[in-house]
């Protein structure tokens, strides 16, 4: 268990730094849609949730587990599509 | 654990978002890449439904098409001025996702539970929470539902230290309690943070909600990833990291643009001066002053100066979106252009109410995006321009901020349109913005003001062009 927690920090430092690395060649232009992009990404609780609701035994944790599921999913559709909705407006004059 | 399918699987996603993050950095490439990300996350979905042997289960199914379809509804129904609201709320439920993932693997877990698997569920559901309740309050505030002035307490600051130092008490205790003693921090936990995000949201004003919703984006990537190592879920890790160092990069270009330290903002010092602080700025000759002038030989000024100019910049501001005079502002584009009249469009970076709002704005309404402009780009251009088109912004070219020290906007970078020969500016009046520093531009000779609703003074202008 030691060694996990050592992986998953390591993990998490890793995927930190490449995703700043990434994101700092974002032009400014493109900071409204990255960040409703970033709301979808964030909804990768989903994946928690799916297990956490399906495992569940007891009552309330599992209305919980429901909940969380249908408030990540919000994210991850709304955020992709209003994404894609805007991403296409931007269009070129040439 | 050891590394099996899943794991491999997790990896492939998150190469994958990386590299649809690498494509948002063209605009020609970017609808593939948020497409690209879009399928990665699609497929973990379907993996871990399937390797968790849990595709049969009704209510997650449920849960997933209903997420799915009021998301599906919330992105086609918003308007682009509301972007900000939704962008607000969707940081809302994902910290408050995290927050109930969490709580359910403190109230299954019991004894399988180690040390770190406690901290870090009481550390999601506190940032959970705060983002929650911040979120609330800051999409609230942007909707127009709750008054955008910062609200501030009496010992405002006191209760916001007291809740955390309460919460992490709580988070510190929480691998030394019972069964029942956990669920009890876990409720105390969840209802403190709430009310510090709350708290926390309440005291930012309307002017500052770029820097705030950056921020509660990067907590709510922040709770996805303590989340995961709740869970020891490798993949929840990676891509909470990835959003949380978006957030934290979006927050930082938002303070610079604004001049203001985060420990600012967070620590409510964002009331700027109360009431309007007069810029001292040298006061021209009467003789050059502008006399007033009737709006009919106003105009009859500004067609002359659009007849003879080569080059424009036209600075949008929030006053645009509010207006909606976005429209009008690409009918005067488009007149303009087909005349050989050289226009771009200068951006600052907190116009509007959250970062990049000015350029979905402008993309709507079809402008290319080749002529929306940054401002380290357009800034050394005014002094050779002919002229620039000022439609409902305030400070962000107020030259108070290079001149008048000491006043609350000073140092903040500005576009410098006081360079240009000539200024025509489309606000609603001429009352200082969020600053609350008078803008010594509006008197300035080679200054046209033009007040009053936007769309209207810009309707006006257009039919005499036409």
């Amino acid at each position: 268990m030691k060694m996990d927690l050592w992986i998953m920090i390591a993990v998490f430092i890793v995927s930190t730094a490449l995703g700043y690395k990434l994101i700092s060649d974002v032009p400014s232009l493109l900071h409204t849609p990255l960040m409703s992009g970033m709301n979808a990404l964030s909804g990768i609780t989903v994946l928690g949730a799916v297990v956490a609701a399906a495992l569940a035994l007891g009552y309330g944790s599992r209305i919980l587990g429901i909940l969380a599921i249908v408030l990540a999913m919000i994210n991850v559709v709304g955020g992709f599509l209003v994404t894609d909705r805007m991403l296409r407006m931007f269009k070129s004059d040439k | 654990m050891n590394f099996g399918l899943y794991e491999i699987i997790s990896g492939v996603v998150v190469i994958a978002v990386l590299l649809g993050i690498r494509f948002l950095s063209s605009p020609r490439t970017s609808v593939a890449g948020n497409r690209l990300g879009a399928l990665a996350m699609l497929g973990s979905i379907i993996v871990v439904l399937l390797y968790r042997g849990i595709l049969g289960s009704f209510e997650v199914l449920a849960g997933l098409v209903a997420g799915g379809l009021i998301g599906l509804l919330l992105a086609i129904r918003v308007t682009m001025l509301r972007m900000p609201q939704l962008v607000a709320l969707l940081n809302g439920f994902g910290g408050l996702a995290s927050l109930l993932v969490a709580s359910v693997v403190v109230l299954e877990g019991g004894s399988r539970l180690t040390t770190a698997n406690i901290l870090s569920s009481q550390l999601a559901i506190i940032v959970g929470g705060i983002t929650f309740g911040g979120s609330m309050v800051a999409a609230a505030k942007l909707d127009g539902k709750v008054r955008q002035k910062p609200l501030l307490l009496r010992g405002h600051s006191v209760m916001s230290l007291l809740l955390l130092l309460f919460m992490a008490a709580l988070a510190a205790y929480g691998p030394f309690a019972r069964a029942g003693g956990a669920h009890a921090i876990m409720t105390g936990a969840a209802l403190a943070s709430l009310a510090f995000g709350v708290l926390f949201a309440v005291r930012i004003g309307g002017a500052d909600m770029p820097v705030t919703i950056s921020l509660l984006n990067a907590s709510s990537g922040l709770a996805a990833s303590i989340c995961g190592f709740a869970l020891g879920d490798y993949l929840l890790i990676a891509i909470g990291a990835v959003v949380g160092a978006a957030g934290l990069i979006l927050t930082r270009i938002m303070c610079r643009a604004m001049n203001r330290s985060l420990l600012d903002i967070l620590t409510g010092r964002t009331a700027y001066a109360d009431g309007i602080v007069q810029a001292p700025v040298p006061q021209a000759p009467e003789g050059e002053r502008a006399a007033p002038e009737s709006e009919e030989s106003r105009i009859e000024k500004v067609l002359g100066i659009i007849s003879v100019a080569q080059t424009v910049i036209v600075v949008p501001g929030y006053g645009m979106a509010v207006s909606q005079a976005q429209s009008r502002v690409k009918e005067l584009y488009d007149i303009l252009t087909s005349r050989g009249t050289e226009v771009r469009f200068a951006i600052h970076p907190v116009a509007g109410r959250m970062p990049g709002h000015m350029n979905v704005l402008l993309a709507e309404v079809d402008i290319p995006y080749e002529v929306l402009c940054e401002l380290d780009d357009i800034n050394p251009c005014f002094g050779e321009t002919d002229l620039v088109i000022i439609v409902g912004a305030c400070d962000v070219v107020n030259p108070a901020a290079i001149s008048a020290e000491g006043t609350p906007i000073y140092g903040m970078p500005i576009l410098h349109v006081h360079e240009a020969k000539h200024v025509v500016v489309f606000n609603l009046d001429t009352s200082p913005g969020y600053s609350c520093v008078e803008n010594p531009l509006y008197e300035k000779s080679n200054v046209i003001m033009m007040l009053g609703n936007a769309t209207d003074s810009l309707a006006a202008l257009l039919e005499r062009i036409r």
